[in-house]
This record gives C-alpha cells, structure tokens and sequence, in this order.
C-alpha cells in the first residue's frame, strides 16, 4: 500500500486533480520532491536576504492581556448591515480566515435579541424552581465550587446558512454565508447535579431557561437533555465566557440550535409542558409546503464547508493546494468527509485531524492539484449515526425554501480559469 | 465478616460515592415562593401565572399608537420590525407571511412576550393591564376576538388561534437505556 502510494503519490484519486488523503503525511517531500522541483523551477529567484530590523532592536515588553498582531487586524467577525432594531442581530466567525477547530472567544459569533447585557457576578443569581422539592438560588461563587466538566464543542444558530435558500446564491465568503457557527472548549457545571438538589418533581419533564437580557430570552429544553450532557458554562476557551456570549453564566445543549443555549441564564423553571416562548412557536419553527411548521426541531444537523479555498478568496496559480474545511454534527462524531474538485461527479475521501470529538468541529484536509481549469469545489459529511449532508437540490427539494432554519446542504465553490472562487449552486 | 455481609458492605460503600458524586456540594440557597414572584414571569399555554388585570382592544390601540407603532406601523402593518397583523392563508404560498394572526399558535405567548421585551426600549415597563389590552388589540387586529372581548387571566389562555392545528413537535422522549 505504502509503496502503491510513493508510486502514485501525484496520480489523482478522483477527477480534477484531486490527490491521496495521506499524501502530504507519508510521503511528503519524497513523494512530491519531482513536482516541487518543477514547481520551484518555474518561481522567480528570491531577493537577496537582509538582517530583518526586529532582530537589531528590543521589542515591547510583555503585557497583562494579550493582543493580536496588527497585522492580523483584517479578520474581524462578519456583520450584514444594520438590524431594525439595535442589539437584535449579531455577527459571524470569519471562517475563512481560520484553522484548526476552535473559534478564538474575540471572533465567536454572536446573535443578540435585545442587546448584550453589561452583568456583575457578584449580584448575579440562577434560580432553579417550578416543578422541583426544594427552590434553589446560586450564587455564581456558589456554582464556581461545584464539580466541572470541560468539553470542546460547536454552537450553531438554527439560522446560520438561511441565505442559502436564496434563488440566487449570495457572493460571500465561508464565513458570511455559513460563520453561525463556532467551536469552543466549554467549562461549566452539569446541570444534572443541580436538578438533583433541587429534587424534580416527576410530573417535571421540560424546563424553561431564561435570559437575564432585555429580551428576557427564554426557550423550553428537555429534561432528558438536561440530564444527558447539558451544562452550566463558566468558561470558554479557559477564561470566563465573553459577555456575548452570556457572561457570567449560559446553558451549553451540546448538539442543539444555537437559539435554546440561553445565555446570561438567571432562571430555570420545571414545567409538565412547554412554555411555547416566542422563540419557538413564532420564530425557530420549520414551515414545511404543505403549510404545516414543525417544533423542537433541535439537534443541528450534519454539515461541513470548504474555507480554503473558498468564496472571495483568489486561486493563486496553478499547482498543489491544500483543501481545507470544518465538518460538525449535533448528533455526534464526524465518521467522514468526501470532497469533489468536479461538482460532485466523483469523490475522495479526505483526512480528519484529530481530536475528532462528539458535537465538536473536525478539521477535514485533503491535497489538490488544480490544473488552472474550471472547477467547483464541494465537501460531504458522514457523521456517525450515519445521516450525510444532502445536496442542496436534495434539502429545498424536500421541505421548501421556507424552512428557514437548519440549512446543511453541501456548499459549492466555483472556481473559474482566472483563479476567482465563488458560491454556486449544484 | 462474612464473604456475604462483605458484599452487602462494598455495594453500600460504591452506592453512597456514586450518589456522593451525583449531588455536588449543595450550596444552593433556599428560595420562597413570594421571593421569587417577581422573577416569576413566564406563562405557559394554560395560563397559569398570568396576573390580575384586564384589556379591551381599544385601551390597546391607545398603548399601541404611543409605544408601539415606530417599530411595528400602523395596525401591525410592520416594518421596520415584523409584522404583526394579516397574512392569514399564506402558509402554502411562495411567500408566506407569518404574523401572530396566520403563524401564531398560542396566544399566552404574546402575553409572556410582550411584557418580558416590549416596547423594546423599555422591556417590563408595561402595566398588566396594558399587556392585557396591548393582546387583545392584536387578536382583535387580526380578527381572533371581538373589538369589545375583555382579555384576562381568565379568557386569554382559552382562545384557540387560527394557526394551532398546523404544528407538529419534532421531539421524540429517548428510550431509557
């Protein structure tokens, strides 16, 4: 196998270039050494090489929190215009301009019903009430004390792609179209124990959590899903969560829509039933042809997208490339990600990064030797409950384009002869 | 000790860790129930929790006109934010339009709504009865109720919305395993 791989190492194994998965692990430099000499031929002489001036001057002394490069300051999160409505709307990960899987906690998108809210934890209280024995408050001191689970996983607004229902595909970068959705290492305190002190009454089947924002934002979950996996988040990426993102303290549903993962949380009541809160009956509710909406539509589904190469962004010759994009599934692992160079005529499995985690973005990669042709570029996901992205001819075929939420169609780049890489559709 | 009163022991001692582990430290605060009235907000579809107070749709065009009509226009009309009055019948169409008249199925939930975040510059700043009356006049606009139907504790959570039997929950229980 080793050997069939040196051999062929730049033999394509699906059409338009696409090369082995495991091209650039083993064999490397042995393996390309021909293509790159060729390549390299081809490059104009480098300039000659100075001192650079950073190595003839003390830099700046170290600092109490850190900043970015300036010259990173480009890549900033994503916002469409001005909302109706001040602090409604929100901002999107600039997935583009990313890699590996976590979202740095200054570029995690951000969706807002009524503004951030600016909260002291010291007064800040979450009551646990309704349905239960004993009605509980907790200090955030107090939470800060219980045992912690730390898990690095996704959160997507049921919302994020919706442009993609469009007739016309909309001319924006990964994140612009698809940056609803982030990648972090939550920290928090499984709500389980809590419900367990505060003693659930049997008739107690769902829970309402509340926002301590202007919208008060409320959303009925599941206890079955509060008993599974959810927790009580303190932290993100290991500091305290952002304010927008729920400072001090927000319900992380690993898996579920964006929307329900209240943040600023202050209250969770034990109700019999669901609360039926705006937010799911009005909005975040799926309106199907036949004129009937579905509800408790939670997990998100199976999705992955290309983000480099990707939309805005320029080919820069002919040559190799590295494909690369993020793959992610709220009912559990990614098992696989296909990528095709020929919309979507033939396929090549690409590699997953490790870690490769449940309800957590994979970094999926794959090498490319674009000929300079025309070509669109398109990536697949598998996830381990075997459900596979649909095309998105598939997904508006079956439910409309009104269903507005949970669009994870597979994302189509079209790359033209001139190297300009833009959304179609398939 | 017996291999058998042995067993009995070590079951004990496993049980009580794994319960140890489940509970945490139990540094929650006890709570009346009058010390959480206040925070008390959400109504469900049965109603219960709505507070005293009452609202015609003509208090509600008064309350309407002054806090609400920036943002929602006139009757309901929308823009710049949602519409809330009309669209009855256009589930099926190329275009549906979703208002608390054609989409809405409960209308507790603009109760809860309203006076948990509107008017949006001043969230919980309305009176119960300017909820009540604020309610009764988007029923009323979208032609649910009567102009002079009194909306209260009482009334509210029996009204049927024209949208109700047109949702499906998508939520199955998971099988214990």
């Amino acid at each position: 196998m080793k050997k069939d791989l040196h051999q062929n190492a730049l033999e394509p194994v699906a059409g338009n270039g696409l090369l082995h998965r495991r091209l650039f692990l083993t064999q490397g430099a042995a393996a390309l050494g021909s293509g790159v000499a060729l390549l390299a031929a081809r490059n104009a002489a480098a300039a000659p090489l100075e001192v650079p001036a950073t190595m003839k001057t003390p830099g700046v002394p170290a600092t109490g929190y850190g900043e970015r490069s300036h010259f990173e300051s480009k890549v900033q999160r994503i916002t469409n215009g001005a909302a109706p409505t001040l602090g409604t709307g929100g901002s999107r990960t600039p997935l583009e301009y990313l890699e590996g899987i976590i979202t740095p906690n200054s570029l995690h998108f951000e969706r807002h019903h009524n503004g951030v809210p600016d909260i002291d934890p010291e007064q800040h209280r979450v009551l646990i009430h309704g349905l239960v024995e004993r009605p509980l408050v907790f200090s955030l001191d107090a939470l800060s004390r219980y045992p912690l689970v730390s898990r690095i996983q996704f959160l997507e607004c049921s919302g994020n792609s919706a442009g993609m229902n469009a007739p016309e595909p909309a001319q924006q970068g990964a994140g612009g179209l698809h940056g609803l959705v982030s990648c972090a290492n939550w920290t928090g305190v499984p709500l389980a124990i809590l419900l367990q002190e505060a003693g659930v009454k049997p008739e107690g089947k769902w829970l309402l959590a509340e926002g301590a924002d202007a919208a008060g934002m409320s959303r009925s979950v599941p206890l079955a899903k509060a008993y599974d996996d959810a927790i009580l988040a303190l932290y993100q990426n290991g500091e305290r969560i952002r304010p927008s993102n729920g400072y001090p303290v927000r319900l992380f549903l690993p898996g579920y829509e964006g929307n329900m993962n209240v943040k600023w949380l202050r209250r969770i009541k034990i109700t019999a039933e669901p609360t039926m809160t705006k937010d799911e009956t009005s909005k975040y509710t799926d309106l199907l042809p036949n004129g009937r909406a579905e509800m408790f539509t939670f997990p998100m589904g199976v999705k992955s997208v290309i983000t480099s190469p990707s939309g805005t962004q320029k080919m820069q010759g002919a040559g190799l490339y590295q494909i690369s994009g993020i793959a992610w599934s709220g009912s559990g692992k990614i098992r696989r990600v296909d990528v095709s160079a020929d919309r979507g005529k033939t396929w090549a499995q690409a590699k997953l990064d490790e870690p490769v985690l449940s309800k957590a973005v994979v970094r999926f990669r794959l090498p490319w030797r674009w000929d300079g042709g025309a070509s669109v570029l398109m990536s697949r996901a598998t996830d381990e409950t075997g459900s596979v992205q649909p095309t998105r001819a598939k997904l508006i075929g079956d439910r409309g384009p009104n269903y507005r939420y949970h669009y994870n169609a597979i994302q189509s780049w079209n790359v033209t002869p001139a190297g300009e890489i833009g959304n179609v559709y398939v | 000790m017996s291999t058998c009163k042995a067993i009995v022991v070590a079951i004990a001692l496993f049980a009580s860790a794994a319960a140890v582990a489940q509970e945490g430290p139990r540094l929650g605060a006890p709570v009346s129930p009058a010390d959480i009235a206040a925070w008390d907000i959400s109504i469900g579809p049965s109603g219960a929790g709505l507070p005293q107070g009452s609202g015609t749709a003509a208090a509600g065009a008064g309350v309407y006109n002054t806090k609400c009509i920036a943002c929602h226009g006139e009757k309901g009309a929308g823009k710049p934010s949602d519409q809330l009055v009309g669209g009855a019948g256009t589930m099926h169409d190329a275009a549906p339009v979703r208002t608390v008249g054609s989409y809405w199925p409960y209308a507790t939930t603009l109760f809860d709504y309203i006076r948990r975040a509107m008017p949006w510059p001043q969230p919980q700043s309305l009176t119960p009865d300017e909820v009540y009356s604020l309610t009764a006049y988007l029923l009323f606009l979208n032609g649910v109720i009567g102009e002079t139907d009194v909306m209260s504790a009482t009334t509210l959570p029996k009204i049927a919305m024209p949208n109700h039997d047109n949702f499906d929950n998508a939520y199955h229980e998971p099988r214990r395993r």
